[in-house]
């Protein structure tokens, strides 16, 4: 009977989480939806409790209680521009549960006296600890990197998809050696380390922004590991929420690598930007031309329709709130003001619009590229805010650039194009950008938010 | 011997892949954080391997994934609720300018 209740809440629980998920298909239903998915998690939570295996609760309430502390700031206290690192860390915690538990049932099994394990849920628990391990590991270079306390260039060595082919046969090796003989722990153990390396290794040529795909990549790795939890336990919702997200990683990077023209294999093992064939890529040796705040604000008041176009550099400079006030300036005068959002601006998707959207800039504001594509040229103004290679025209004219095919947003058809900039660096990918020697291009250089904080007050003295 | 549990596999991998396409690259964050938080669902996996009588070992492993999964249901409900608060429709421009 206590089972049946049990079973009874992990449906109910699977029910909420698929609606809730499916609330995300819009804005104005999405929180009461995940509020739900959030009732649902309780509901199976509060299940799991009376179930008749769990005979001591002293750890399970202290677990409960610290989980509880760490994940309220998490939650409540990081802010937008820093989510990105925040999701890899918690893709490191999800699979590093997943990974303990697979383990612990491992180790149950040979030590507490449980005895053999049968081949089905040996398979399950070594792709469990396989794709877990390297999952902690990974998000948590991905959080490094993202974090900046490690170097977000790419890290190449020669024979580097070498060795990481190499650990990755031994690791295959070893989840056949302990499926076969269940009893080899050395195996077992050895192939975790050897995942653990593997996720180390496997992230560090990536630079920052083909971060975007690596989370979601990262993402999908947890959630089979949550799938193959619940094979191995024979637990019908951790199967149910495993392949959900896994889905939901899996689409997202396929998502975003199309976005970027690029292959998975490409953005695993072709560590961009470090290559010499970048500094083939001739400038066309067109003078870049320079403009001044005053000018910039002058043809923003003026302007009628204007396309903001942000990047990471906005985030960078968490500038978000500023373009808001520059927008609602240049609405005032009557110019009507869109922002137009590459798949993969910023270092995780979906990024630019939360930012934006914290900054109160309503989302029927905010526009996919291939929504607004089409309004370029008719645009008066398109302002770039540290954004390079997702507006770089190169990746439509010129075969010979690495980012050939990658779709951009079309910035260089609008009649003025205002860059705000930094300095004179190449984008990330260390590639020429050939809109900003464009003839319609100006470039204000500076820090992005003291030059919006410039152009704020000039279109409101204008 | 494990049929049933690669259909509930294959199905719901199905179920995600309809519902997760229809999601607009604008959710894509909280999405993210969506499914982070649905998938501390392992959680459930924890208790029993914390609380059950399976010596040291398994109780302190145990321990620390409850923490880790119970850390990211908590974080991941917030913070998608955070973010999906921020999600407003168009107000009028004197409305927005009022809040200043």
């Amino acid at each position: 009977m206590r089972d049946h209740i049990v079973q009874l809440t992990y449906v109910i629980a699977s029910v909420l989480f698929i609606l809730g998920l499916r609330s995300l298909t819009h804005p104005d239903k999405a929180r009461r939806g995940m509020q739900f998915a959030a009732l649902g998690m309780l509901v199976a939570v509060c299940g799991t409790l009376v179930n008749h295996d769990i005979v001591d609760y002293r750890w399970i309430i202290s677990g409960l209680i610290l989980g509880t502390l760490i994940g309220y700031p998490l939650g409540m206290w990081v802010p937008t521009t820093a989510l990105p690192q925040r999701i890899a860390m918690s893709l490191s915690f999800g699979a590093l549960a997943a990974t303990l538990v697979g383990v612990s049932e491992y180790y149950n099994a040979f030590h507490g006296g449980g005895g053999d394990i049968e081949t089905a849920k040996m398979m399950a628990l070594g792709f469990e600890v396989l794709l877990g391990s390297l999952t902690v590991t990974g998000a948590l270079m991905a959080f490094g990197k993202l974090q900046e306390l490690l170097p977000s260039q790419p890290i190449t060595y020669r024979g580097q998809n070498l060795v990481n082919a190499v650990l990755f046969l031994g690791a295959v090796g070893l989840l056949v050696t302990v499926v076969v003989n269940p009893a080899a722990a050395y195996a077992f153990y050895g192939m975790m380390g050897i995942a653990a390396l593997l996720g180390v290794l496997m992230v560090i040529p990536i630079g920052g922004a083909d971060m975007p795909v690596v989370v979601a990549l990262l993402n999908s790795y947890c959630g089979l590991a949550a799938a193959a939890t619940g094979f191995a336990l024979g637990n019908s919702i951790l199967i149910i929420c495993g392949a959900l997200d896994g889905a939901s990683g899996f689409l997202l990077s396929i998502a975003m690598s199309k976005a970027m023209n690029r292959s998975f294999s490409n953005v695993l093992f072709g560590a961009f930007g470090g290559g010499p064939a970048t500094a083939a890529i001739a400038t066309s040796g067109a003078p870049v031309r320079s403009i001044s705040a005053e000018d910039a604000g002058m043809l923003l008041a003026y302007a009628q329709r204007v396309i903001i176009i942000p990047g990471y550099g906005m985030a960078v400079a968490q500038a978000q709130h500023t373009v808001r006030e520059l927008a609602e300036q240049i609405e005032k005068r009557g110019g009507e003001v869109k922002y137009a959002i590459h798949p993969v601006a910023g270092r995780m998707p979906g990024h630019m619009n939360v930012l934006l959207a914290e900054a109160n800039v309503p989302y029927d504001r905010l526009y996919d590229m291939d929504e607004i594509n089409g309004e370029f040229p008719q645009t008066d103004v398109a302002l770039v805010i540290g954004a390079n290679d997702v507006v770089n025209p190169a990746a439509r004219s010129d075969p010979a650039s690495p980012i050939y095919g990658m779709p951009i947003l079309d910035a260089d058809k609008a009649k003025h194009v205002i860059v705000l900039k930094r300095g004179m660096a190449a984008g990330f990918a260390g590639i020429e950008n050939a809109l900003f020697n464009a003839a319609s291009t100006s470039m204000l250089f500076g820090d992005a938010k003291a030059s919006l904080v410039k152009l704020v007050s000039e279109v409101k003295n204008a | 011997m494990m049929i049933l549990e690669l259909y509930i596999f294959v199905l719901a991998a199905f179920v995600g892949f309809m519902v997760i396409t229809k999601v607009p690259p604008l959710l894509h964050t909280p999405l993210m954080s969506a499914t982070n938080a649905i998938s501390g669902i392992s959680l459930v996996g924890s208790l029993v391997a914390a609380g059950g009588k399976h010596g040291q070992v398994a109780t302190i492993l145990g321990f620390v994934a409850v923490v880790c999964a119970t850390a990211n249901i908590v974080g991941g409900f917030l913070i998608t609720d955070r973010m999906l608060k921020m999600f407003k429709r168009d107000v009028p421009a004197s409305h927005a300018a009022s809040k200043q």
